[in-house]
């Protein structure tokens, strides 16, 4: 049961030689009196993918969410750059697609309706028969009419998915993508990831012996 | 990766995204609604016969009670992107502008429909003399427009707060009482004078005013509460 | 604030409340001549505690672009004074118009102008109480005072006109007619004040700080420095 048939990210021709990086320069976190991270620096360029592990409490969602810039760092910055330019917030905005176990979607609204919001949003020339393409590429499209609060985790993660590739970003950053997903959940999640590394940046922040080995190692959060 | 994603386009998108919301859940408008209507009842009932009340009391008692019930709901929209965890998402995909923007026209809109259904409700059994009518309806969507705008920021504020329900009503009074104040001036003028709109004229300024000195603050406030 | 200023403005205050009493004339044209000396008291805490809203709107801009910890203290400390002086300022006005006309309250627009501000300062510690941390509780109440500030200028501005007509009202607190003792008087005494005000203010901000060293220092017993850090690669 294979999901995933040719989902392409579409900047790939004409843009072969443009790099997108992700550099972290000594990025710090505290709340309150605690330090949650501490001096943390790295540098991310296109295509690849990269996990970020630690045990639980060390800090790995955290991190994703400053490189997702959902938090400002305490210290230190992190940078998008294409071509050697940073970008502006709203570059940046288009250029990060989220998939998180604490960031929902709308469970009152249908799959359909939840992908028009993000679609008109962003400002993207979608029509609904492309978001029923999308939802046809996960084996959603017999239920886009049907509110997300009647489906199952796993097609819960696979909405999710397609919410944050809807704009088609360069950067896909997952949060423990596989968890509580079954088999064919965990190989639709692979799969995504192995896709979108071929021309983008993939960061994986997990525990999952399974997803550690999705992409190089970038950082061990210590305990 | 080009696109024309200006803020009011995303307000546009919000907007519609929270109606629709709203209409299937009904939240905020039964809150707000129910309040309203009950307080309205509520006072007819205690105030009976009206007759003998006086036009300050129930100019000030109509916005009294509209208040209430902006308390009631207007914090809704924020509260509820919190509270389903979907502040996240909507953080990523849209400018903060584009979501102030989007929040503020939903509040308003509520404060209209709250007010189409309070104040007639209110004009009947509070037997209200309906002189002036053109100018009343004037001040009533100018009024409940400049609470939506005084408050939608402070809702935004108590959302990220970890006590909702009371802190909103505390936070929002003082902002929204300039604006309260100057509607229930105007509203009496409505209700009493004869040259209700030479009266009134300055109050409607001041409204106007108002929004237009705190709408800017909040948008430039709100970017500081909704990033972290 | 040096010992030097510290023991002058102890002493210039207590000069100017002992002349207040003693140098300064009973008031002609109140109705309880000795007692409306309060007034000398009573303006100047009404003018601190609108000094402090600035202040604290000031620091409260400021935080937001700085992100300075010391400075949310700073707005925090300008809030605490200004509360205090609000509830002087309307402690010694009720007073006076329990003396000058006989009720404790009277809707005179600048009476509630200080109440108005009260409710803010009241609302601006309970949104304080509110959030836990640190860095959260600092920006959103300075986002929150720099909402405030626009609508209490508002406020101020059209209390006069709204409420002379909501309520018919009685005399209005004219300051204009003062004699030349009593304004000497007067600005000495918020001078002195005004001293009184940034010595309080600095004191506030020492102990502040000085708990947040305590805290810092527990802190570091408790964690070990392992938990930190990650892997460059």
């Amino acid at each position: 049961m294979d999901f995933f048939l040719g989902l392409h990210i579409g900047y790939t021709v004409h843009e072969k030689v443009m790099t997108w990086q992700i550099v972290l320069r000594r990025v710090g976190k505290v709340f309150d009196e605690r330090t949650v991270l501490r001096d943390i620096s790295a540098t991310m360029t296109a295509p690849g993918a990269w996990v970020i592990s630690g045990p639980n409490g060390s800090g790995k969602s955290t991190l994703l969410r400053i490189i997702a810039g959902l938090l400002t760092p305490t210290e230190g910055a992190v940078q998008y750059l294409y071509n050697g330019e940073r970008l502006t917030a709203r570059q940046q905005r288009q250029a990060v697609g989220v998939v998180a176990p604490d960031m929902a979607l709308y469970r009152p609204l249908t799959a359909l309706e939840n992908l028009r919001f993000f679609a008109r949003a962003r400002g993207l020339p979608l029509r609904d028969s492309d978001l029923l393409e999308w939802l046809e590429r996960v084996q959603l499209r017999s239920r886009a009419h049907d509110p997300v609060a009647t489906f199952s985790t796993g097609m819960v993660q696979r909405l999710k998915v397609i919410t944050a590739l809807l704009h088609r970003p360069p950067v896909l950053l997952l949060d423990e993508p596989s968890s509580n997903l079954d088999e064919a959940g965990a190989r639709f999640i692979y799969q995504t990831v192995q896709e979108h590394a071929q021309h983008g940046i993939v960061v994986i922040a997990t525990n999952d012996t399974r997803e550690l080995g999705y992409g190089e190692p970038l950082i061990q959060l210590g305990a | 990766m080009n696109r024309s994603s200006s803020w009011a386009h995303e307000a546009v998108a919000v907007f519609a995204k929270d109606w629709l919301l709203e209409l299937r859940t009904r939240v905020a408008l039964g809150a707000v609604v129910l309040f309203a209507v009950t307080s309205v009842v509520a006072s007819g009932f205690a105030l009976a016969p009206p007759s003998g009340v006086p036009a300050e009391v129930k100019a000030a008692l109509l916005w009294v009670v509209v208040f209430f019930a902006a308390v009631a709901g207007l914090s809704r929209v924020f509260v509820v992107e919190e509270e389903t965890r979907t502040a996240d998402a909507l953080r990523l995909a849209v400018s903060p502008a584009g979501v102030f923007a989007g929040k503020l026209a939903f509040n308003t809109v509520l404060m209209w429909m709250l007010c189409a259904i309070t104040v007639p409700l209110y004009l009947l059994l509070l037997e209200v003399p309906l002189r002036n009518v053109s100018l009343l309806v004037v001040v009533v969507v100018l009024g409940s427009t400049a609470l939506a705008c005084a408050t939608t920021a402070v809702g935004a504020i108590v959302a990220k707060a970890t006590m909702r329900g009371a802190l909103f009503g505390v936070l929002a009074f003082p902002v929204a009482l300039p604006p309260l104040l100057v509607a229930i001036h105007a509203t009496k003028a409505a209700w009493l004078s004869d040259s209700a709109w030479r009266v009134a004229a300055g109050d409607l300024q001041v409204l106007a005013g108002f929004m237009l000195v705190i709408v800017p603050a909040s948008v430039l406030v709100f970017e500081h509460i909704w990033s972290e | 604030m040096n010992r030097t200023v510290q023991i002058i403005t102890g002493i210039w205050v207590a000069g100017v409340t002992v002349a207040a009493f003693l140098w300064l004339p009973p008031a002609e044209g109140f109705r309880s001549p000795e007692t409306a000396r309060i007034v000398v008291f009573h303006v100047p805490c009404a003018l601190l505690t609108f000094v402090a809203f600035l202040v604290n709107a000031v620091y409260s801009w400021k935080y937001l672009r700085s992100r300075d910890p010391l400075t949310d203290s700073k707005a925090n400390a300008a809030a605490e004074l200004g509360m205090l002086f609000a509830v002087l300022a309307t402690v010694t006005g009720s007073l006076f118009a329990m003396e000058q006309w006989g009720s404790a309250w009277n809707w005179d627009p600048r009476e509630t102008s200080i109440v108005m501000l009260m409710l803010v300062y009241a609302a601006y510690f309970v949104l304080r109480g509110a959030v836990e941390e640190k860095s959260k509780r600092a920006r959103l109440s300075a986002a929150y005072a720099l909402l405030a500030f626009p609508a209490m200028v508002f406020l101020i501005w059209i209390l006069p006109r709204v409420v002379e007509s909501l309520h018919p009202t009685n005399t209005l607190f004219s300051r204009s007619g003062l004699d030349t003792e009593y304004r000497i008087t007067l600005w000495s005494f918020f001078a002195g004040l005004m001293a009184i005000f940034v010595w309080m203010f600095r004191l506030r901000l020492r102990v502040e700080l000085a708990e947040a060293r305590l805290r810092q220092q527990s802190q570091r017993v408790t964690q070990p420095e392992s938990q930190l850090a990650g892997e460059i690669r």
